[in-house]
């Protein structure tokens, strides 16, 4: 009955939600928060994720588990305030709950233990890199990142990535690092240095543009999707993708691909469905908080 | 009632009494429940038309076993209570079945009185003993002596409900395991409000609880935790995962927007409340022409759903005709008075998009029915040259479900069969000692009552092995 890894009945964080432990703004639109989440931070593993409802009425979000500690039951977060349900997340103060936290989902990342490694991450898609890139070098292989943003300030787990890996910051208006998107950081590298595998996250469009450049040189690449999702667990097919001409859930089949069969067009017209919806909620917050 | 039983010329003289409904102009633009349920009065007149057969061909009929003439014969009397101990005898969930049962294909298919016009109306007569009880009965408690066993149930949908509430009256620790924030399985997230107000479902829940059954949301086995840490904790399991895995025609332009699976359809609008939106957070889009695919009871409850949020033309298309519908009749009947218009013997070839890749419509072919197939029913034959398109912004696709492999996937041990199912015995046993499963992860889609049948029966074959630890 004490085993971690068995859900137990009388537990409280069950009863009552998931305790946030600590809310820190990364950058001005970026969050990362502490989730008390016991059942989920024992096993989780890179690459896979957890579906949050903050309370009733709230939509049921998938976030990447960027980080977790099994000792203190807790996992990461880390959240950007694009529309009303990350906004409200993202408010949470320290003591607040999240009612429902299910997890952990999706299937953990095909890790490599020898060879090259470069891990690419877009914007908040360095939250998905982060565990991959740290378990990569603790299996044994040599991992060089590549971490992308607008700005300098938009620059993600910089310091993190440094502690255990090469890192290539990109900015598009060169106010840290190079100038220039990931792109084209990870076209040199691919031109000067021997790489077995990449690993992608962030904006569809990188996502889109790592596969072409890799597909070109032949080299494995794997990317973490993040299509419209309900129930994450194979229910709705909400979250298809096409990869290989083959419909996938991204939610239990994935959520990585083999970027070069992944119909990225689709994956990016599918992610739009909600977009008229999304400023509806957005207007309907500001007429109550009016 | 009083005075002598009525002789059987005079109850064969009652017609069958009509079930109270909402104005359909009205309900098809809320999503309050169609049926409004019989006056005690009108019951009582019902239960006057049963004749109490000897051989009572009803219960034959019912896939629980439901002793049909005696709960009747308690409403003739008067006696609801009575009525209402007798039916939740064989059957826990009645305020569920009573309005989701095709009771024309079941209980009232057999009753003689259909022979010559029209069967006792059942159905309606179960629900209304299980609304009055619900106001009425008391709550059950825990027993008063645990047995010191405990069983783990995988998926609170009616299979593992009905088997938590039957283990926890005979005294077994019971905890039900529940993938999403909320229980009920498919009453909660599949079955509208109209057909199946979600108050119903929180009802039962909240009788097992009482029951001292333990749900757990949010915890999803083959992620969160195996099947092999259920067995070293629990001394039996009960897999009652459903088939949640929807499918799709493999006709182009499935991924086009506006095409939903009617899982993800009716999870967002029944779970996720979308129809509130913005008031809710999850959207749903509104489309003004929606076409719905299948010809079953989901089928029905997606397309009067879209009525519902607002479409000015929506439309089953169904590769057969109106007889080999799976739905029950009362819901097509509903739909029909609600404006829902229906295309049969058309089957989808693809699903066109404008430049944009929105949905503009359904391009189809004519069928003929040509010789019954593997299901019984005639099987559909494209005609050539019948090729069109029906013009729509929405496609829901309703053509059924097959075995999720989460659970399965993750614990190599178990016995599938070649279609994905879990393999169980007579008895409902896994090819694992203790490990019994039930429902639709063991038949292939069916229907609430026939999960619920095997919760009753395995978990009266689970009791039986605990007992002999």
């Amino acid at each position: 009955m004490t085993d971690e890894r068995t859900p137990s009945t009388t537990s409280a964080t069950r009863a009552k939600g998931h305790e946030v432990v600590s809310n820190t703004k990364l950058t001005a639109d970026v969050h990362r928060l502490v989730v008390v989440a016991p059942l989920v931070a024992a096993v989780r593993q890179p690459g896979q994720f957890v579906i949050v409802r903050l309370g009733p009425g709230a939509e049921r979000i998938p976030l990447t588990i960027a980080e977790s500690d099994s000792a203190q039951g807790t996992i990461v977060l880390v959240i950007q305030a694009v529309g009303k349900s990350t906004s409200d997340l993202v408010a949470l103060a320290p003591g607040d709950r999240i009612q429902d936290v299910v997890g952990p989902l999706g299937r953990p990342s095909d890790l490599v233990t020898e060879g090259t490694a470069v891990c690419v991450a877009g914007g908040v898609g360095a939250a998905v890199i982060f565990p991959i890139a740290r378990r990569l070098t603790e299996l044994g292989a040599e991992v060089i990142t590549v971490v992308g943003a607008r700005t300098s300030e938009g620059v993600l787990f910089a310091a993190e990535f440094a502690s255990f890996a090469e890192l290539v910051v990109c900015t598009d208006d060169g106010s840290a690092g190079r100038a220039g998107v990931v792109t084209d950081a990870l076209s040199d590298l691919l031109a000067t240095r021997s790489v077995d595998v990449v690993y992608a996250a962030g904006p569809v469009s990188m996502m889109g543009a790592v596969a072409a450049a890799t597909q070109r040189l032949g080299v494995r690449t794997i990317v973490s999707l993040n299509p419209i999702m309900v129930d994450g667990t194979g229910m709705c097919g909400g979250c298809r993708v096409t990869v290989d001409g083959e419909m996938r859930f991204a939610c239990v089949d994935g959520p990585e691909f083999d970027a070069h069969g992944v119909d990225f067009d689709e994956l990016s017209d599918r992610l739009s469905t909600y977009g008229q919806a999304e400023r509806v909620a957005a207007s309907h917050v500001c007429r109550g908080m009016a | 009632m009083s005075g002598e039983p009525l002789s059987k010329r005079e109850r064969l003289t009652i017609g069958r009494q009509e079930m109270p409904t909402r104005d359909p102009k009205q309900r098809s633009a809320t999503f309050d429940e169609v049926n409004l349920g019989f006056t005690e009065r009108l019951a009582m007149l019902e239960a006057q038309r049963c004749l109490a057969c000897k051989r009572a061909t009803c219960v034959e009929g019912c896939p629980v076993m439901v002793d049909i003439p005696t709960f009747i014969r308690c409403i003739e009397d008067g006696d609801l209570a009575g009525a209402a101990h007798s039916l939740l005898i064989d059957n826990a969930l009645p305020a569920v079945t009573g309005r989701v049962c095709p009771q024309e294909h079941q209980c009232e298919a057999a009753c003689v009185r259909g022979r010559k016009g029209a069967p006792v109306a059942i159905g309606h007569l179960e629900r209304f003993v299980a609304d009055w009880a619900r106001g009425n009965l008391h709550d059950e408690s825990p027993p008063l002596h645990p047995s010191g066993r405990s069983v783990a149930i995988v998926g609170a949908g009616p299979g593992g409900l009905t088997a938590a509430g039957e283990l926890a009256r005979r005294g077994h620790d019971v905890t039900i395991y529940e993938a999403l924030h909320l229980p009920g399985g498919v009453l909660s997230y599949g079955i509208p409000e109209f057909r199946l107000p979600n108050e119903i479902v929180e009802n039962e829940v909240h009788r097992l609880v009482g029951l001292g059954v333990h749900i757990e949301c949010n915890v999803v086995i083959g992620r969160t935790c195996t099947l092999d840490d259920l067995r070293d904790r629990f001394d039996a399991v009960f897999i009652s995962v459903g088939a949640g895995l929807p499918m799709f025609l493999g006709v182009p332009g499935e991924g086009l927007k506006g095409v939903y699976t009617a899982n993800e359809y009716l999870t967002r609008v029944n779970l996720m409340q979308a129809y509130a939106f913005p008031d809710a957070d999850t959207p749903v889009l509104h489309g003004d022409s929606v076409v719905v695919i299948g010809g079953g009871n989901v089928a029905i409850d997606a397309v009067r759903t879209a009525r519902r949020l607002g479409a000015s033309r929506a439309t089953i298309v169904y590769r057969r005709n109106r007889p080999e519908m799976p739905a029950r009749a009362e819901e097509v009947h509903h739909a029909e008075e609600e404006g829902v218009s229906f295309e049969f013997q058309v089957s989808p070839v693809a699903i066109e998009g404008d430049g944009d890749r929105w949905v503009t419509g359904l391009r189809c072919v004519d069928t003929e029915l040509g010789e019954p197939d593997g299901s019984g029913r005639r099987a559909p034959v494209p005609i050539e040259r019948s090729e069109r398109v029906i013009p729509c912004d929405t496609v829901v696709v309703a053509v059924g479900t097959r075995a999720n492999p989460l659970l399965t996937s993750s614990s190599p041990d178990l016995a599938l069969t070649e279609r994905g199912y879990l393999a169980a015995d007579e008895h409902g046993m896994t090819n694992l000692p203790g490990v019994y499963a039930g429902g639709d992860i063991v038949r292939g889609s069916a229907t609430v009552i026939l999960a619920m049948g095997d919760g009753k029966r395995i978990a009266g074959e689970i009791d039986s092995y605990l007992h002999q630890l």
